[in-house]
């Protein structure tokens, strides 16, 4: 494991921000972080970046702890965007890549790179506060990533930005992990962290309420449903034993299911019933998962 | 030590490249310039000035006017009497008319007498002049009527020599004093200047970089410690070339300007005796006076969440400044009052106050000595003081904006 974070909790006063936080990210993986505002996706980074030390627990990157000794290794984007808003874009990022050990020529060279891959090779010399929201969050990311780093921490990188420029950060960061870089990320779009990572946690009130493989927490979570689309009644099938809730739909029906099993008895006798237009098996889209989750906790 | 110098660099560049800073130095010595020439630029719009001094004289003695313009020239005082056939009341009208300033009547009533009489008291200032001049003419008439030598007349008038002691041996000799105050005052005034105006710099700049949120990747990246002490040097290396410009504008300035001035001017600011301690001791104090106030500029700096508020927490290090100031202008007149003596050694006061008594006195090296460690000793505290809170307050965002947040950011910095 690569990233190591062991039962670390972080207190400020009486207020627990993290508690007893587990997390092992291999290297290469991809790593999404879940969780409302306050649920402790920040104070967790800074903890990883050795920003806030924590009040229990441990970080490792590579089985050492993280300080200013391996900061060159560590890229970060933060969730408020942080750059000097009247210095060039080109002048700033070498700065900052400087800051993090790398040369001046190799900094300005990668600068030019990643402006023409963005397609803004023509904002090197203009002062940041001159450009629109989603073109500093380009600029901040490549900040983030322009030293090379193998750790990648990006807290909210896709927060307002417009669909097109979603897509070319979302290219260059899984670009940038095949290059080998292990990449945490936060978010409150689920669709992003299920569309990017193999793993992920969510975040509730510094509790990972869940976490692991994505597939494994779906399926963890149960919810399966069988989605039927005909023009029989189906009400009858709702007694066969396995299936938990029985809903009429437009087109058909929509089950509840215990496992995987109860699908196929349920298309056998669906298909003795008529034509059937539509059969599927639903997971649990993480969006339901986080709102049960997050949702039963503060019921 | 890489970064630490790349934080150093950018600090000074990125300050020093700002419209502001380049045309506050322009402004600065345009001024220095244009203050030095005054007197040319008088003289080029008044032209031709030899009208201006001319005295009308209405002569009712034996033609004494010749004598009283050899009087003049001895006094050197530029006055040309020319005299006159108008009568008085001729004289009056052309005063009213302004064709002329003033006349003079010159009387011999068996003693030498005249009346002067210009259009307001504003021009009695040339009165005293005149009337020297006549009393001088007096003497030499009277010396003459005795049958006095002009070595007689000369014993007669000889200066006494009348010179001032002080008894304190701190004191400094009357002559060293007037030529100390003159730069010391210009010295303290710098000090004063730098230790309001670069902290504050660095204030608004940590403000600026937390405001604009790039705080969380600097710190990410170096220790927030070197990165405020980097800044801090950066800064304080910008205001020493500044202040360096300044000195040099200042100088060239006035030895160009080729006016009186010039001598004048180094003779009042003792300049023409220079003491290379004196300026080294101002080079220190305003070393050491920035870097105490900048190391509590950071440290306030990091206090705040937006650059608005940065003004409303330096309050309190303002405060500081400007007593200090006033401790020390006061006591340019009178330094050797226990008060001064006293805040020469507290570090917040002793940049300007104890740099005002080396000025002013001849203090024994332990004095001043004392004082340096006293605030070296204080920087040291205040740098690792400040180090504490900055780790802590960088991260801090919220919206109260007190010296109570000092704790709160300790509390967050403490843990590492």
């Amino acid at each position: 494991m690569a990233l190591h974070v062991e039962q670390v909790t972080k207190k400020f006063g009486d207020f627990t921000a993290v508690d007893n936080l587990s997390l092992s990210i291999e290297e290469g993986g991809m790593h999404g972080f879940l969780g409302a505002n306050g649920a402790g996706k920040t104070t967790t980074f800074r903890m990883i970046l050795g920003l806030l030390d924590p009040t229990h627990g441990t970080v490792r990157w590579k089985g050492k702890p993280i300080t200013y000794a391996n900061s060159p290794e560590i890229g970060y984007l933060p969730e408020e965007r942080g750059l000097y808003p009247k210095m060039k874009v080109e002048e700033q990022l070498v700065y900052l890549a400087q800051l993090r050990k790398m040369s001046k020529a190799d900094a300005k060279r990668e600068t030019a790179a990643w402006l023409e891959r963005f397609e803004v090779p023509h904002y090197g010399q203009k002062k940041v506060e001159e450009l629109s929201k989603g073109n500093q969050q380009k600029i901040q990311l490549i900040a983030s990533l322009l030293h090379k780093p193998s750790l990648l921490i990006l807290d909210e990188p896709f927060s307002g930005l417009d669909p097109v420029n979603v897509e070319m950060l979302k290219r260059a960061i899984l670009d940038f992990q095949k290059q080998g870089a292990t990449i945490v990320f936060s978010s409150h779009r689920m669709d992003h962290v299920e569309e990017l990572c193999d793993d992920m946690s969510i975040l509730d009130r510094g509790k990972v309420v869940a976490g692991g493989s994505i597939k494994k927490v779906k399926r963890s979570f149960g919810n399966l449903k069988v989605r039927l689309n005909m023009d029989a009644d189906l009400s009858g099938l709702s007694e066969i034993s396995g299936v938990e809730h029985f809903t009429k739909t437009k087109d058909g029906a929509l089950f509840q299911i215990a496992d995987e099993d109860v699908a196929q008895v349920l298309l056998a006798n669906a298909m003795n019933l008529g034509t059937l237009r539509h059969f599927a098996v639903e997971e649990p889209s993480l969006e339901e998962i986080f709102i049960a989750k997050v949702e039963k906790n503060h019921a | 030590m890489h970064s630490f110098w790349i934080i150093f660099k950018q600090a000074f560049l990125t300050k020093a490249r700002t419209k502001s800073f380049i045309i506050t130095t322009l402004v600065v010595v345009a001024s220095f310039f244009l203050l030095a020439n005054i007197p040319n630029i008088i003289a080029a719009f008044e032209g031709d000035e030899a009208e201006e001094n001319m005295l009308h004289v209405l002569d009712e003695t034996a033609g004494l006017v010749p004598e009283l313009q050899t009087q003049f020239d001895l006094m050197d005082s530029g006055i040309e009497a020319v005299p006159t056939y108008l009568t008085e009341e001729e004289l009056q009208e052309s005063i009213a008319e302004g064709t002329i300033d003033d006349y003079l009547v010159l009387t011999q009533n068996g003693q030498l007498g005249a009346r002067y009489i210009s259009e307001s008291a504003n021009e009695m200032g040339s009165g005293i002049e005149i009337e020297n001049a006549v009393q001088a003419l007096h003497t030499e008439l009277t010396a003459e009527s005795l049958g006095l030598d002009d070595s007689q007349v000369g014993q007669l008038f000889m200066p006494i020599e009348f010179e001032r002691q002080a008894i304190s041996e701190s004191s400094k000799s009357q002559e060293e004093l007037s030529q100390a105050r003159g730069l010391v005052y210009v010295l303290i005034m710098l000090i004063y200047v730098a230790v309001i105006y670069y902290p504050n710099m660095i204030a608004m700049e940590v403000a600026t970089e937390k405001s604009s949120r790039v705080m969380e990747i600097l710190i990410s990246s170096v220790s927030p410690v070197k990165h405020m002490f980097a800044k801090i040097l950066g800064i304080g290396t910008l205001g020493i070339l500044q202040m360096m410009i300044f000195g040099l504008a200042g100088y060239f300035s006035i030895q160009t300007a080729g006016t009186d001035l010039t001598e004048g001017f180094f003779s009042v600011m003792g300049f023409s005796e220079v003491k290379i301690s004196l300026f080294l001791f101002a080079i220190l104090f305003f070393l050491l006076g920035y870097f105490l106030y900048a190391v509590l500029a950071a440290l306030l700096g990091s206090l705040v969440s937006r650059t608005e508020d940065v003004q409303q927490l330096m309050l309190p290090m303002m405060i500081l400044i400007i007593i200090g100031s006033l401790i020390a202008f006061s006591g340019i007149s009178i330094p050797e009052a226990g008060y001064v003596t006293v805040s020469s050694f507290i570090p917040f006061f002793a940049p300007l106050v104890m740099f005002l008594r080396v000025g002013m006195l001849d203090l024994p090296l332990w004095e001043p000595l004392l004082s340096i460690g006293i605030m070296l000793v204080t920087i040291g505290i205040l740098g690792w003081f400040g180090a504490r809170v900055y780790r802590g307050g960088v991260l801090m965002y919220g919206s109260s904006q007190s010296l109570k947040d000092i704790r709160k950011a300790i509390r967050l910095g403490n843990n590492k």
